[in-house]
C-alpha cells in the first residue's frame, strides 16, 4: 500500500488541525459537488432499453438464483438493461444500501424483496421521487412505498396446500410440529399464522401444534431443530416445514435415523434437492411454485407499469409474456399461480425447476 | 522513525499523527478517485445514505477504539445494540409510550456494559472470552424479549423517524451526525486531553505502568465498558427507528466494528491509536463499499477487499518498520559501529 | 516428617492434582447435564439421541481441538469457518464433477486444501509479527469471499454425493458413528502429541512466556506456523465431514461457526491468554455445547432461552476456571512459604 509508505515524508505539524479540516473538506466535497442522482426517466410508452434491477433478500442461493433466472429471461426479452445486487446475508440493514445505490444509478424499475418491510421505505420512497417504478416480489413492503407485489401464491394457498398434504398422510389428528427459518422472517410468519388459523377454523384438523422452531435458514441449525423435536415429542406425526433449508435439513436428518417413514414431512422445497428424499420413502409429498416464474412475471409487470398500461390499480390488466395475462388484484397485489405440489409420480415433470 | 523527529517529541506522538495523516490522506484520495471516476458518487444523495447508513459503526468505533487502546476487547456490541432494540421493540407492543422505552433502553445498555465491565476489571477476566459469552447471553435475551415479533419505525411518533432522516440543508448531511460528533468530540476529549485518558494508553503497555501513573486500574476498565454498553444502547435507539427492532438487528456487527478501529491504526497490543484513525477508517471502508456498489461490483470483492484491506494495514506498517530498522541498524554499522542500535522500537 | 507421612502426602498431592485438571469441572457439568436431562426425558439416552448428539459434537469438536493448539500458543484463529466452507465446498464440486473418485482422495484434498489456507494464516502471522487476531478476522473475510466467488447461487445437495460417503454419518460402529470415530482417532493423536513430545510441550512454552521460549532456544515462528497448519488441516477435514453429514454445502457453509469453536475451547478450560488448556478438554467443552442445545430441546425449554443459557454457560465456565486458578496461586503462595 502506497501510503503507508508515506510515514517518513508526510507533514507533521499540526496535524489534528489538518485532520479535521481534511474531513470537513472530503464531507464538502462530496456535499456540494456535482448533481443530485436518480434521475429516472418516466414518460409513457416504449419501454425499449429501460433499466431494471432486481434486488432479492439476499444472493447466493439456488431458491433466488432460479427466480433471478426468470428475471434475466424476461428482461431480455424485452430488452431490458438487467442487473441485479443484494448482500450475502438477508439482515435488514445490508440490503438498504443497494437500494440507494439503485436508486442514485437512476433504475427505472426497480423489483425488491425487502428484508424488513417498512425500513425500506425512506430509500423507495426517494427512487419514487425520481421517476421509479417499484415492485416487490417474493415479500412485500409496507403497501404505500410500492406500485405492485408481486407474489407466488396467495399466502391461504401456500399454507392451505401443506396442510392438505399433511392431512393426506397422517389423517387429521396427532402432534404436529413447524419447522420455520429465522424467527423474523415475515414470509414464514405470515404462512405459519394462516395455517394455525385453518386449523382452528376447519372441523377435519384437529391437530395439536405441540412446537414451533426455527432453524435459521442454515442447514446445520435446521438439522439439530429437526433432531430435537423428535426426541422432545415422541408421539410426532408429523413436521410442516416452509422453507426449502429447512425441509432439506429436515429429510436430511429424517433418512438418516430411525425415525424415517415414521413420521410425516411437508413443506415447501426445491424438487432437485428434494428428489432423492421422495426416492428413498422419507418424504411423500411436498410443495412450491416455480420460482423463475416469479422473477419472469415481475419484469413483465414493471414493462406495463413503465408504459403506464397499468398503473397498480385493481383490476388493472397487463399482458406477461409466455405466463398469459395477469390482473391486479387488491392493494396492488398479483398472484402468480397455484402451489404446486410434487409427489414421486409426477416430480420428473418438474426437473426444469433447477439450476 | 529517523532520529530528529524522535527527539523532539515522544516517538509514540510522532507515530500517531502520521498514521492519522496517512489515513485521511487515504480518505480524501478515495473520495477524489470516486468522485471522479462516478459521475454520481459526489452528490448530497450520497452523503446522507453513506452517512445514515454508517452511524451504527460510527458511534460502536468511539468506545472500541478506547477499549482496545487499553488491550482490552468488546465482541458483545452487537448483541448489546440487538438487546436494547428488543427492549424498545418488546415495550413498544406492550403499549409504551417511545420516550420511556428509549430510557429504559438506556439503561438496559448501561447495565450490559457493566455486567462486561465487573466480570473484566472487579473479577478479573479475560474481556475476550466474557465478552464471547455476553455476546451469546445478550442476543439469547434479545430473543426472549421479542421472540418472533418485528416491530417497525412505523410505530413509534412520526416526529422520531423524520428526525433521524432530517437532514442539514441542502448539504445531504443527516441531522443525526450532529450527535456523531458530538459523541466523537466527548470520547477525543477523554482520551487526548485528560489524565484519565492519556492513563488509558499507559493501561495498553503495562497495567503497573498505568497504577504508576495514578490510573485505578479496575475502575477505568469498568467505566470503559459500561461507556460500551450506553454507546450501544443509543445505537439500539437509532437502530430501531431507521430499521427496526427483530431478533437479529446488527447481528454480526461487531467484527465489522473491530475491523474498521483495526483499518483506522488502533493497535490489537493495545497502547496506540486515535479516536480520529478510528473515525478515518469507519469512513474509508464505508466510502470505498458505497463506491464500488454504485458500479454494482458484486458483495463478494467487498468482503475481499475489507479482509485485505485490514491485513495490509497491519502488515503493512510492521514489514516497512522492520525494513526501516534494518537499512538504519545497517547504516549506524557504518558510521558507528558500536553505538547501540535500539531504542525506537514502538507498541 | 516421617516416611510414612511422606508418602500420604503425596497421594492426597495427587489426588488434588487430578481435581485440578482442568477437564475436570467441564467433565462434571458434562456428566450433570447428561445425567439430568436423561432422568427427565429417558429418550434423551436412546441409541438414536447417543447418535445424534456425537454426530452434533463431532465437527465442533474437530475445530475446537485445532483451535486448542493455535490459543495454548498465544494466537487465535477466526477464519476457522471459512476454511471449512471453502473445503465443504470444495467436497460437493469434486463428487459433483470427477465421478466415481474415491473418498480418501477427498479426504486428502479437504485436508491439504485447509492446511494451505491455515498455513497462509501462519506465515502472515510470524512472519509480519502481527497479531493472529487481526490476520485471522482478515482472512475470515477474504476467504469467505472467495468461497462466495466460487460457489455463487450453486449449493451440492447430498444426492449428488456417493452413498458411501454419506453414509459415514450414519453408520456406527459399536454405537459411535464412522465420523465421530475419525474425530476420536485425530484428537487421541494430538493429545498424545501435546502431552508427550518436545514438539507438543513447546506450545506450552510458548504460550505461557513467547521471550522465554525464544531464550530456550525454542523456534517460536515455526512451532507458531505449524500450530496454524495443523488448525487448518482440521478446519479442512471438518469441511469434508461437513459435506458427508449436511444436507448441502454452498456459499454460506460454516459462516459463524468461529465464535462457537472459541467459546467451546474456552468451556474446555482452555485459557485464553495461552501457555495451560487440553485438546481433550477443548472436545468435551465442544461436546457439553452442543450437548446443551440437545438437552434443552429435550426438556422442552423455550427456543428463546438456549442462546441465554450457552452464554450463561461460558461465563461461568471462565469463572469457575478464574476461581480455580486463584485457588492454585494461593496453595502455591502458601506451600512457598512453608518450604521457605
Amino acid at each position: 500500500m502506497e501510503f503507508l509508505r508515506k510515514h517518513g515524508s508526510s507533514p507533521r505539524r499540526r496535524l489534528l488541525t489538518f485532520a479535521a479540516t481534511g474531513t470537513v473538506a472530503a464531507l464538502l466535497l462530496s456535499a456540494c459537488a456535482a448533481d443530485a442522482g436518480g434521475e429516472a426517466g418516466g414518460g409513457e410508452g416504449s419501454s425499449e432499453g429501460a433499466s431494471i434491477s432486481f434486488i432479492p433478500k439476499n444472493l447466493n442461493n439456488p431458491y433466488i438464483t432460479l427466480e433471478l433466472s426468470g428475471a434475466k429471461e424476461a428482461a431480455e426479452e424485452l430488452g431490458f438493461t438487467y442487473a441485479e445486487a443484494a448482500p450475502l446475508d438477508a439482515g435488514a440493514d445490508s440490503q438498504i444500501p443497494f437500494i440507494q445505490t439503485e436508486v442514485q444509478n437512476g433504475t427505472q424499475i426497480l423489483a425488491v424483496s425487502p428484508n424488513d418491510p417498512d425500513a425500506v421505505c425512506p430509500a423507495l420512497e426517494d427512487a419514487r421521487a425520481g421517476g421509479a417504478k417499484i415492485i416487490t416480489f417474493d415479500s412485500d413492503s409496507a403497501v404505500e412505498c410500492r406500485d405492485l407485489f408481486i407474489n407466488q401464491t396467495s399466502v391461504e394457498g401456500v399454507a392451505a396446500g401443506q396442510l392438505e398434504q399433511l392431512f393426506d398422510q397422517i389423517g387429521g389428528t396427532g402432534e404436529i410440529a413447524i419447522l420455520s427459518a429465522t424467527a423474523a422472517a415475515p414470509n414464514q410468519n405470515a404462512w405459519i399464522e394462516a395455517m394455525i388459523q385453518q386449523i382452528e377454523e376447519s372441523d377435519e384438523y384437529e391437530w395439536d401444534l405441540v412446537a414451533t422452531v426455527y432453524g435459521d435458514d442454515d442447514d446445520t441449525k435446521s438439522f439439530q431443530e429437526a433432531q430435537g423435536l423428535l426426541q422432545s415429542y415422541p408421539d410426532l406425526a408429523g413436521i410442516i416445514s416452509p422453507t426449502t433449508v429447512g425441509i432439506a435439513a429436515t429429510a436430511r436428518y429424517l433418512s438418516t435415523s430411525e425415525y424415517k417413514g415414521q413420521v410425516a414431512l411437508v413443506g415447501l422445497g426445491l424438487p432437485g434437492q428434494m428428489k432423492e428424499y421422495l426416492d428413498d420413502g422419507t418424504v411423500q409429498a411436498f410443495a412450491l411454485w416455480d420460482p423463475s416464474e416469479v422473477g419472469y412475471l415481475t419484469a413483465y409487470a414493471g414493462k406495463a407499469l413503465l408504459e403506464g398500461t397499468i398503473t397498480g390499480a385493481e383490476g388493472d390488466t397487463f399482458d406477461a409474456g409466455k405466463l398469459g395475462s395477469y390482473t391486479v388484484g387488491p392493494d396492488g397485489l398479483v398472484i402468480v399461480g397455484e402451489l404446486l405440489k410434487f409427489t414421486p409420480e409426477n416430480i420428473d415433470e418438474y426437473d426444469y425447476i433447477s439450476f | 522513525m529517523p532520529e530528529s523527529t524522535a527527539a523532539r517529541r515522544p516517538a509514540w506522538v510522532a507515530r500517531l499523527l502520521t498514521r492519522d495523516a496517512a489515513l485521511i490522506a487515504v480518505l480524501v484520495l478515495v473520495l477524489v478517485l470516486a468522485s471522479a471516476a462516478l459521475p454520481r458518487f459526489a452528490s448530497p444523495v450520497t452523503v446522507g445514505y453513506l452517512l445514515l447508513n454508517a452511524v451504527p459503526v460510527l458511534l460502536l468505533a468511539l468506545p472500541m477504539t478506547l477499549i482496545i487502546i487499553t488491550g482490552e476487547i468488546d465482541l458483545s456490541v452487537a448483541s448489546t445494540v440487538g438487546i436494547t432494540t428488543a427492549t424498545i421493540g418488546s415495550l413498544n407492543l406492550a403499549g409504551w409510550e417511545f420516550l420511556p422505552a428509549v430510557l429504559v433502553a438506556l439503561l438496559v445498555g448501561v447495565i450490559a456494559g457493566a455486567v462486561n465491565g465487573a466480570l473484566i476489571a472487579f473479577v478479573g477476566l479475560p474481556s475476550l472470552a466474557v465478552t464471547i459469552g455476553t455476546l451469546a447471553l445478550y442476543r439469547g435475551l434479545t430473543l426472549v424479549l421479542i421472540g418472533d415479533n418485528s416491530v417497525s419505525s412505523s410505530q413509534y411518533p412520526e416526529g422520531f423517524t423524520s428526525l433521524i432522516n432530517a437532514k442539514v440543508g441542502a448539504t445531504g448531511i443527516p441531522i443525526v451526525m450532529g450527535f456523531v460528533i458530538l459523541a466523537a468530540a466527548v470520547f477525543i476529549i477523554v482520551l487526548h486531553a485528560t489524565p484519565f485518558g492519556r492513563g488509558l494508553y499507559a493501561l495498553g503497555f503495562s497495567k503497573e505502568a498505568a497504577t504508576f501513573v495514578g490510573v485505578h486500574v479496575p475502575w477505568a476498565k469498568f467505566w470503559l465498558f459500561t461507556a460500551s454498553g450506553l454507546v450501544a444502547a443509543f445505537v439500539g435507539v437509532f437502530w430501531s427507528t431507521y430499521y427496526s427492532a427483530r431478533s437479529d438487528s446488527a447481528n454480526g456487527l461487531e467484527l465489522t466494528v473491530i475491523a474498521a478501529v483495526l483499518l483506522g491504526g488502533v493497535s490489537i497490543f493495545g497502547g496506540r491509536g486515535t479516536v480520529i484513525g478510528a473515525l478515518t477508517g469507519v469512513l474509508i471502508i464505508s466510502n470505498i463499499n458505497y463506491a464500488l456498489r454504485l458500479q454494482r461490483v458484486p458483495d463478494v470483492v467487498l468482503i475481499i477487499i475489507t479482509g485485505s484491506l485490514l491485513i495490509v494495514s497491519v502488515v503493512g506498517p510492521s514489514v516497512v518498520d522492520a525494513a526501516r530498522r534494518r537499512i538504519q541498524r545497517a547504516r549506524r554499522h557504518r558510521t558507528r559501529p558500536l553505538a547501540e542500535a535500539r531504542g525506537i522500537d514502538g507498541a | 516428617m516421617t516416611l510414612v507421612d511422606h508418602r500420604t502426602r503425596s497421594l492426597r498431592d495427587r489426588a488434588i492434582s487430578l481435581l485440578r485438571l482442568r477437564e475436570v469441572p467441564v467433565s462434571v457439568a458434562l456428566i450433570a447435564l447428561v445425567v439430568v436431562t436423561a432422568l427427565l426425558n429417558p429418550r434423551f439416552l436412546t441409541a438414536q439421541s447417543t447418535k445424534d448428539l456425537l454426530l452434533n459434537a463431532t465437527i465442533v469438536m474437530i475445530l475446537a481441538t485445532g483451535q486448542a493448539i493455535v490459543i495454548i500458543t498465544r494466537n487465535v484463529d477466526l477464519s476457522v469457518g471459512s476454511i471449512l466452507g471453502i473445503s465443504g465446498f470444495m467436497t460437493g464440486t469434486l463428487f459433483a464433477t470427477v465421478p466415481g473418485i474415491p473418498i480418501p482422495v477427498v479426504f486428502i484434498i479437504g485436508v491439504l486444501l485447509g492446511s494451505a489456507l491455515g498455513a497462509l494464516n501462519g506465515l502472515l502471522v510470524t512472519v509480519a509479527g502481527v497479531p493472529a487476531l487481526v490476520i485471522t478476522l482478515g482472512t475470515l473475510y477474504i476467504y469467505r469471499g472467495i468461497n462466495n466467488a466460487w460457489a455463487g447461487g450453486r449449493e451440492y445437495f447430498s444426492g449428488d454425493r456417493p452413498r458411501a460417503f454419506g453414509d459415514l454419518s450414519v453408520d456406527t460402529v459399536l454405537g459411535f458413528p464412522i465420523i465421530t470415530l475419525i474425530a476420536l482417532l485425530v484428537l487421541l493423536a494430538l493429545a498424545v502429541v501435546l502431552a508427550g513430545t518436545r514438539f507438543g510441550r513447546d506450545f506450552y512454552a510458548i504460550g505461557s512466556d513467547p521471550d522465554a521460549a525464544k531464550l530456550f532456544g525454542i523456534r517460536v515462528r515455526s512451532r507458531v506456523f505449524s500450530a496454524f497448519v495443523i488448525n487448518g488441516a482440521l478446519a479442512g477435514l471438518g469441511g469434508v465431514l461437513y459435506a458427508s453429514r449436511f444436507s448441502s454445502v454452498g456459499a454460506t457453509t460454516g459462516t459463524g461457526i468461529e465464535l462457537d469453536v472459541v467459546a467451546a475451547a474456552v468451556v474446555g478450560g482452555v485459557a485464553i491468554f495461552g501457555g495451560s488448556g487440553t485438546v481433550v478438554g477443548a472436545a468435551i467443552g465442544a461436546l457439553l455445547l452442543t450437548t446443551i442445545t440437545s438437552s434443552l430441546a429435550a426438556l422442552r425449554v423455550d427456543k428463546f432461552w438456549q442462546q441465554a443459557v450457552v452464554g450463561m454457560l461460558i461465563l461461568a465456565a471462565i469463572i469457575i476456571d478464574r476461581i480455580a486458578a486463584l485457588r492454585t496461586a494461593r496453595r502455591l503462595r502458601v506451600s512457598e512459604a512453608r518450604d521457605a
